[in-house]
């Protein structure tokens, strides 16, 4: 008997209508019926999610041949070729919503596809890329983290493999800061100048209020969110302010504030004119990342266009 | 035009014994491409001691608006199942 009702309730969850689905917190799969517009949010988001994976190696590559020591240089090379990997995996969950790669990389080209914001600050020091493996990453992480979650099945198991992998990168990111905080006076004045740039563009990362927040009530009555922008950020300030404290970072905002009522920091305002400045392409580095992805991207034409002449000669061959 | 290569779905088993299981996707031009983007792609820290790599659209896959009846459980057919069975009293290891 146990067994028979067990088959039915797997029956029922395998039908029913999208809502119903969502409903049940069902995942999504490919194949099923899903409105337009959960599939057009999706693909917003994932493509540019891949996007941000695949151009934010772009700060980090610009260190692999200054790193400090043979190991520094190692663990960031493994540390940017995951996150190409990571730009792989979405791009691979995002074309099973029938968009093509072709498209996506156009759409990044011509603009009408965004990324990340944070990537376009340039990476002035070594100590900026112990920022931003921790703070950047850190981000990412806590809103990762809340995205396997996510409704879509593709998309939720992307981010399981991707949030494996991203521990590895905020430790060493964190490494590097409390280092240079043990070094030379210059070391650690190099560490808070890299603290001080890069936190509130890491606040900034879970973008806008909720308020202003144009899509985001889609989001969630589709459940591909399931935490509010203002609730990832408070998650990511309450446990980083500590990591920031243990190796003597002083984090650059003087209204931040422990609430003993809400038992988490109260901070300072956020400048989302900057934020909204940057993602209308005045950022530092805007002009920079997009044409460098141009560039590589047309210089490697010829690659694929040899790999394809010479699978079509080998299957004249045989 | 721009290629981006063929598509390939990507399987992969954890450990011997283990089944494979679906881990996502890659681009390739040849089999051999593909599971060496396989290989740097899903397995950068011993996730996999064997992969499969089968092209995109080799693959058929079932269609949901059809689940209720591609999928009924049958379970008017309650002899498929082994509590339908009266065991004598007494016998054990059955
Ligand atoms: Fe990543
Ligand atoms: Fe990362």
């Amino acid at each position: 008997m146990e067994l028979l009702e067990k088959n039915e309730k797997l029956q029922d969850k395998a039908s029913g209508s999208f809502e119903a689905k969502i409903e049940r917190d069902d995942a999504i799969e490919p194949r099923d019926n899903m409105p337009e517009g959960y599939r057009k949010h999706l693909i917003r988001q994932m493509s540019q999610h891949a996007h941000s994976e695949v151009i934010g190696m772009q700060p980090e590559g610009n260190w692999i041949t200054r790193a400090p020591s043979l190991r520094a240089k190692q663990i960031l090379l493994a540390k940017i070729q995951d996150e190409g990997g990571h730009g792989l995996y979405l791009y691979s969950a995002a074309e099973t919503l029938g968009i093509s790669r072709d498209e996506m990389i156009a759409q990044l080209h011509s603009g009408k596809a965004k990324y990340s914001n944070i990537f376009n600050y340039p990476a002035l020091t070594w100590a900026d890329i112990g920022a931003i493996g921790w703070l950047v990453d850190g981000a990412a992480i806590v809103n990762q983290v809340s995205l396997q979650r996510t409704s879509y099945g593709p998309y939720s198991r992307a981010m399981v493999r991707i949030c494996k992998e991203e521990s590895f990168h905020q430790r060493q990111g964190y490494e590097i800061m409390a280092k240079m905080m043990s070094g030379t006076a210059a070391q650690r004045e190099m560490a808070q100048d890299a603290m001080n740039r890069w936190w509130w563009p890491s606040l900034m990362m879970f973008g806008p209020h909720e308020s202003e927040s144009p899509r985001s009530g889609d989001a969630f009555k589709w459940k591909i969110k399931r935490s509010t922008n203002d609730e990832l950020r408070q998650k990511f300030i309450d446990k980083t302010v500590q990591q920031a404290e243990v190796i003597g970072l002083k984090v650059p905002d003087d209204q931040l504030r422990w609430n003993e009522e809400k038992k988490s920091y109260d901070h300072g305002p956020i400048n989302w004119d900057e934020f909204h400045s940057v993602i209308n392409g005045n950022g530092p580095c805007n002009k920079q990342r997009m044409a460098h992805h141009k560039k590589v991207h047309a210089e490697g034409a010829w690659v694929r266009e040899a790999a394809e002449a010479y699978r079509l000669k080998e299957e004249k061959l045989n | 035009m721009d290629t981006q290569l063929g598509k390939w779905e990507v399987f992969m088993q954890a450990k011997p014994g283990a089944n494979y299981i679906h881990a996502g996707a890659i681009h390739a031009s040849d089999k051999k491409m593909a599971l060496q983007n396989a290989r740097d792609t899903y397995t950068r820290r011993g996730e996999g001691t064997s992969i499969w790599v089968v092209p995109t659209d080799a693959i058929v896959a079932s269609n949901p608006d059809d689940n209720d009846m591609f999928f009924d459980p049958s379970n008017d057919k309650t002899y498929r199942l082994p509590t339908f069975y009266v065991m004598p009293e007494g016998a054990k290891a059955i």
